[in-house]
């Protein structure tokens, strides 16, 4: 018996931090200082080694959130108007306001800690754009989580972290979340832990549609790969009510290395074209009325700028280029002196190569292999495949408690700061919905906001929690099944891979991958979907379920791609299932009902889901907008 | 892009418990093929060349390959990565090289404080201001 083979480890703490990205470090960091005062215990768990796990793994060119509230250059309302109406007018006005009025103070301690911020010649940070300042961010995530763990080391014995275990199942005490459950991807051990309080913070989800590259490229998202849909396989089975699950993200980026285009757009104040060096952003703007007020207001929402470079795809005026030459050119002009032109190029061409080499190393090789110079000629650019990331211009994730003394009403507000609708359960980052443009630091300071919250909780609920022993031996046979079927079946078949007993992980994930492509409005139908595909995807989904009880794993490591891919398949059940709720079309840009092909008023609203552990079934909820400004 | 590991170069780690790319690897790609003794990417197509093995790998053994399937060959961009600092060459496929260095943290490594004897201005756990405000916030907390 393979469940044997596997040592059953169950460690005890207070709060439980699943997830080692921006988020998680946030609560270690905050937590360990409250968690110190009220004598309590702090555990995080991450999948990979803190120092370079999470979306932030490879480092960073700017912060995209910095309000600069000390100096009075925004209000936490502009704030709030800028991020409602990139997102359709579909916000929790009292989240993004919470996020928002502390963010601030994070990014003071990130450039304290250590982290390089340009400045300008009177000391100011450089801003990018609005909201977003340089930094020289190779090291961001080094830097961070270095400051997490020496936060957990202040806690003594009462702070610890595990890397390389990963989480995949919810432990529930009734109605409460009691801790979680999973496995160490390098040995054979099953671990529980229990908790007076867990915070999920494990990210966003890619790989849940086709990518545009199949080969090697298949790993060159715009989003990491090892962000797999865990967040929201966790809350929903936990039964918790999730919310803006339709709203996927579709970035546009450097075409097939998905480097950034924010400095070159907002830094640099380079346009778009199509192939004949028309900007459609002024040539189409009349197509924007159509999606008024949203539309019509600036910025444009990022999904209505996607939309109108899909028209000029749509009617063969391809590529689209970035005019990064004319760009330069511009900033360039008034320089005469040949000694001043010849310095400034250097400062340009370097800034241009470090926005690559800090975030998105592959882009630069990509520039090097085709020969390309940015002052000399433009770079293509195209949409990626859809993600879930509620910390960008997507919104999926849990739906969560707002702050008492900013959310509007009680059915935003019930107790505690980012609790899911689940007892002892928290969410933040990638985890949490309708709180978009949180990025790094937004991230980073919802984790902290959510670790203390958590820790009040913990104070106030101090009665131990009860585990059901039958149940988690239940749970250590279910997670490492697909290990007892490989084990099982291998010999049936000379070929590893293919056996009628059983699917191996990549398949099905390349099955996921089709369908969502095909019939949920991926890049290959160019974003469009109705709800006659939707249901024929769900029809498919449904299959995949149950052969998911025959997914098998080689090794431990095969066990995690297992899991991942159960997680992504939770993600896309519940992406579809809102996309056919919400019968409008809201973000043209991200996904385009076809059968439903304008936005309806009676759709300002929340569409919600639930799923229910006691009985399986889906639950949909309208919710209404209660807005601040 | 998938990193690959130069044989030449790679001790695999000595006697470390583990290699310094299985170390850091965020999706657990890295491997120890333990009969020869070198690490290895056990799945090119789940690397996000997220140059993260590469700039730890102690003997420099490790490069990136740019992704076949839609990079032309000859390019090389190898990062050298210091305390304070990291150096990049890029090497174009047309041989053309481009150097640039830039600043990475203004700390030394490991010494992180993490409250940067900031003050926090409450006892109170109800409280919305978060450790360190509102002294790290310079200035007070947003109210409604």
């Amino acid at each position: 018996m393979i469940t044997e083979n596997f040592e059953t480890v169950i460690i005890e703490t207070d709060l439980l931090i699943l997830g080692g990205g921006m988020a998680a470090c946030g609560a270690a960091f905050e937590a360990a200082h409250w968690a110190q005062q009220h004598n309590k215990k702090v555990t995080v768990v991450d999948k990979a080694s803190m120092e370079r796990s999470g979306a932030v793994a490879m480092g960073l060119s700017a912060i995209n959130l910095y309000l600069g509230l000390k100096n009075g250059k925004n209000t936490i309302e502009d704030y709030i108007d800028y991020v409602k109406n990139d997102l359709m007018g579909i916000t929790r006005d009292d989240l993004v306001a919470n996020i928002a009025r502390h963010v601030d103070s994070s990014v003071h301690l990130f450039e304290k800690w250590g982290l390089p911020i340009w400045k300008d010649e009177e000391g100011n940070y450089v801003n990018e754009g609005r909201w977003q300042i340089m930094i020289h961010g190779e090291s961001y995530k080094n830097i961070v989580s270095e400051a997490a763990k020496n936060a957990l080391k202040e806690l003594g014995e009462n702070g610890e972290y595990y890397e390389r275990i990963f989480i995949t199942e919810p432990i529930m005490d009734g109605d409460r979340c009691v801790g979680a459950a999973g496995f160490s991807v390098r040995e054979n051990k099953f671990y529980i832990f229990k908790a007076n309080a867990v915070l999920d913070v494990m990210g966003g989800a890619v790989h849940i549609f086709r990518p545009r590259s199949v080969g090697e490229g298949l790993g060159r998202s715009w989003y990491p790969p090892f962000n797999s849909g865990a967040s929201t396989y966790f809350t929903l089975k936990a039964g918790a009510e999730m919310t803006c699950q339709e709203v996927r993200f579709v970035p546009i980026r450097f075409k097939d290395s998905y480097g950034p285009v924010g400095a070159w757009f907002l830094l640099f104040k380079a346009k778009a074209t199509n192939a004949k060096g028309e900007d459609y952003m002024k040539t189409r703007a009349s197509e924007l009325e159509n999606w008024a007020p949203y539309g019509t207001e600036k910025p444009t929402p990022t999904n209505l700028r996607n939309y109108l470079m899909f028209k000029e795809l749509e009617e063969g005026n391809g590529p689209i280029y970035m005019r990064t030459d004319e760009a330069i050119k511009e900033l360039m002009a008034d320089i005469t002196d040949e000694k001043e032109a010849k310095r400034k190029m250097k400062e340009l061409e370097s800034e241009a190569w470090e926005d690559f080499l800090d975030m998105t190393v592959s882009q630069a090789l990509n520039w090097a292999s085709h020969n390309i110079s940015p002052e000399e000629s433009p770079s293509e650019i195209s949409a990626c495949e859809p993600y879930f990331i509620s910390s960008h211009s997507g919104a999926s994730g849990a739906w969560v408690s707002g702050p008492k003394d900013l959310s509007p009403s009680d059915d935003y507000h019930w107790g505690y700061d980012n609790m899911t609708t689940i007892k002892g359960l928290f969410a933040a980052g990638d985890a949490s919905g309708a709180s978009s443009h949180k990025f790094s630091s937004g991230s980073f300071t919802e984790g902290r906001i959510a670790a203390k919250a958590a820790l009040a909780f913990i104070v106030d609920n101090p009665d131990s929690v009860s585990f059901d022993e039958e149940k988690i031996k239940k749970l250590k046979e279910k997670i490492l099944q697909p290990l007892t079927t490989f084990e099982e079946h291998k010999d049936y078949a000379n070929d590893e891979d293919v056996n009628p007993n059983f699917i191996k992980p990549k398949m099905f994930m390349f099955r996921l991958q089709k369908i969502m492509d095909e019939y949920a409005g991926g890049a290959s139908v160019n974003f469009k979907t109705s709800k006659a595909l939707l249901e024929k995807g769900l029809e498919f989904l449904e299959l995949m379920k149950e052969d998911s009880e025959k997914l098998a794993a080689k090794d431990t490591n095969e066990l995690m791609r297992c899991w991942e891919n159960v997680h992504r398949m939770w993600q896309a059940e519940s992406h579809i299932r809102t996309m056919l709720f919400r019968e409008e079309t809201r973000w043209p840009g991200y996904y385009f009902r076809t059968d439903h092909p304008k936005m309806k008023e009676e759709w300002k609203a929340f569409a919600n889901c639930k799923w229910n552990p006691e009985t399986g079934e889906w639950e949909m909820i309208k919710r209404d907008i209660k807005e601040l400004t | 892009m998938p990193s690959f590991v130069i044989s030449e170069k790679c001790d695999g780690c000595k006697a470390q418990d583990k290699t310094a790319c299985q170390y850091i690897c965020p999706n657990d790609l890295m491997v120890l093929d333990k009969e020869k003794n070198k690490a290895y990417n056990r799945a090119v197509d789940m690397c996000w060349e997220c140059y993260s093995c590469v700039k730890i790998c102690p003997t420099q053994a490790i490069e990136i390959r740019g992704y076949a399937d839609f990079m032309p060959l000859g390019a090389v961009v190898q990062p050298l990565r210091s305390t304070d600092s990291i150096m990049w060459s890029v090497k174009f496929r047309n041989k053309k090289i481009k150097r640039f260095k830039f600043p990475i943290r203004t700390t030394p490594e490991g010494s992180i404080d993490p409250k940067s004897d900031m003050e926090t201005g409450t006892d109170d756990l109800k409280s919305p201001l978060l450790r360190t405000e509102p002294e790290s916030l310079g200035t007070d907390l947003y109210e409604k």
